[in-house]
């Protein structure tokens, strides 16, 4: 069944979405990620332009990290504080990442650095997963039980002005250093169309030595906001989101999310992080190939920006 | 069947038309408002008429004119980036030509070229800035870019001749075939000879819900921004009460 999805002016099939919302649903609900950096690609493998592709996975994302959110708050597994610290900077850094997302887009560049931007964050970060859990996996060997070693080292971050207390992640830190990091996650949240858990969480477990039970909360808690703010200046800015797009991902995503959760309690966390480091590396790989083979052809049109209304 | 009976209806109501004067060349269209809706996957639209005498038919249907921005790639650094640009206008969106024979047999060169029949025979105004060869290059990438994309054929459908009068083509109108004001022409040729031309309008137009998203986006932004995060919202908060009581 075709439906026609009016801002990306294309026709998809019904399932085809519903179907690509569930996988990448049962994927984040197995392995506790937004599943945006996955959403994103694969909507402009099937055809979306890149453009509407993350502007309307932004969407999606506010409705996948509320329903993900209410569920950690009942748990108290939001620090608030510190997501609020992580937000004021998130809003900045996103509603930069929009402004340079259309001027990238004006200057037709802005396949090159969505599709660089994924290459980059998505090998460091899956090399780094992959490393950790091939560690954790050896040493579950040797010893029989995982040590977790100290929380956290100090370092020069330590050093830094500006200090904040936060009682629910037991930490007394500089709050210049959640400002920086929400900042560099809200231009990558915009120019990639993710909520950038990805690297949210890795940054708040090592950078901020943050307690892993509240770092999923936290990160999702201003995740919303700032994928709503992402949201609000693409619609506005650049019309690129379409709704019926990430509805229909949106229904997806849910079903495929609470099916993914329920498997991902039977498996081991370092093979479940093993696996989602391989996907992670092969669709940066797949990406970097794109981007270092030759294209079909060296030509490509598209039509004049109408510029909007306003 | 309902598009033979249209036929018919239509050629009848043709030939009763025909005036005193006869006109050597009259059609019509199956329909001259093609309505992109939700469910919308491309529709067949069927093109018919009749001529007065003997003579070869030619269509050309095409698209509204656009201003498209052309770029080319090239290797920096190991990378294939866009490096360079050029901005065409006056290229039609949409472009199918029709015959009833070969155009090349039909049609002379200058004909063919008076009247844009064939891709190479599209008119646009070039590049400003750029040296003629050059810019023939980009109108190439164009011209292959626009084709990959099901906009431009250069394959020459097929008029087909009920009897020496009565000609009909159908030409598919693909899901993606953009929105505007759209020209059906009709060349009626004889030994390579223009007799007779006749246009006609036809547009293609969004409606219903789907049109009513994309004018909201474009005309009320930020309330269409506002809208979408409220939904996103309201639906991300549904599923998870909707799950917590399963």
């Amino acid at each position: 069944m075709q439906v026609y999805l009016p801002i990306a002016e294309m026709s998809v099939d019904v399932f085809l979405i519903l179907g690509l919302g569930g996988g990448v649903g049962l994927l984040s609900g197995l392995f506790g990620v937004g599943g945006g950096f996955l959403m994103t690609p694969l909507l402009i493998f099937v055809g979306v332009p890149p453009a509407v592709a993350v502007g309307s996975e932004a969407a999606q994302i506010v409705a996948s990290s509320v329903s993900g959110v209410l569920a950690h708050t009942r748990r108290g597994n939001v620090d608030f504080r510190m997501g609020a610290v992580l937000l004021a900077g998130g809003i900045v850094g996103s509603t930069a990442g929009v402004q340079l997302f259309a001027f990238l887009r004006s200057v037709g560049q802005v396949d090159l650095v969505v599709a660089l931007s994924y290459v980059i964050m998505l090998g460091t970060v899956g090399t780094l997963m992959l490393q950790e859990a091939v560690r954790t996996l050896i040493r579950h060997r040797r010893t029989g039980v995982a040590n977790r070693g100290k929380l956290h080292q100090h370092n020069f971050l330590h050093g830094l002005p500006l200090k904040m207390r936060f009682p629910k992640s037991k930490l007394y830190i500089s709050s210049l250093l959640p400002l920086t990091i929400g900042m560099f996650v809200g231009v990558l949240s915009a120019l990639m169309g993710v909520g950038g858990g990805f690297i949210m969480v890795p940054a708040m477990i090592y950078l901020l030595g943050m307690p892993t039970s509240v770092v999923v909360g936290t990160s999702l808690f201003q995740i919303i906001f700032v994928t709503s703010n992402v949201t609000f200046l693409q619609a506005y800015q650049n019309q690129t989101v379409d709704m019926v797009l990430a509805l229909l991902l949106v229904a997806g995503g849910v079903v495929g999310a609470q099916i993914g959760a329920r498997v991902g309690a039977k498996l081991r966390g370092e093979q479940l992080r093993g696996l989602m480091a391989l996907m992670v590396l092969s669709v940066a790989i797949k990406l970097a190939w794109d981007l270092v083979s030759t294209p079909e052809d060296l030509f490509s049109t598209g039509l004049p920006e109408s510029g909007g209304s306003h | 069947m309902r598009c033979a009976a249209a036929l018919v209806i239509g050629l009848l109501v043709l030939l009763m038309a025909t005036p005193a004067r006869a006109q050597s060349l009259v059609f019509d269209l199956s329909s001259h408002l093609i309505a992109i809706t939700t469910g919308f996957s491309g529709i067949e639209l069927l093109l018919f008429g009749a001529t007065e005498g003997e003579g070869d038919v030619v269509v050309v249907l095409r698209g509204p004119e656009t201003a498209p921005v052309v770029r080319k790639k090239s290797r920096v650094a190991g990378i294939w980036i866009n490096t360079e640009r050029a901005q065409f206008s006056g290229v039609p969106a949409f472009y199918r030509v029709a015959a009833s024979r070969p155009v090349e047999q039909v049609a002379p060169p200058p004909v063919r070229a008076r009247h844009q029949i064939g891709l190479e025979n599209i008119r646009m105004t070039p590049p400003t800035d750029a040296r003629p060869e050059v810019a023939a290059a980009f109108r190439a990438g164009l011209l292959r870019n626009q084709e990959a994309r099901g906009l431009f054929s250069s394959e020459v459908g097929r008029v087909t001749f009920l009897g020496p009068r009565l000609f009909r083509t159908r030409v598919f109108l693909p899901a993606n075939v953009p929105p505007g004001a759209y020209t059906a022409e009709v060349l009626l040729l004889r030994n390579g000879q223009v007799i007779a031309a006749q246009t006609t309008p036809m547009f293609v137009s969004k409606i219903g819900l789907g049109a009513e998203v994309y004018d909201f986006a474009h005309r009320h932004a930020a309330l269409y921004g506002i809208l979408a995060i409220l939904l996103a919202a309201a639906s991300g908060w549904g599923a998870s009460v909707a799950f917590r009581k399963a």
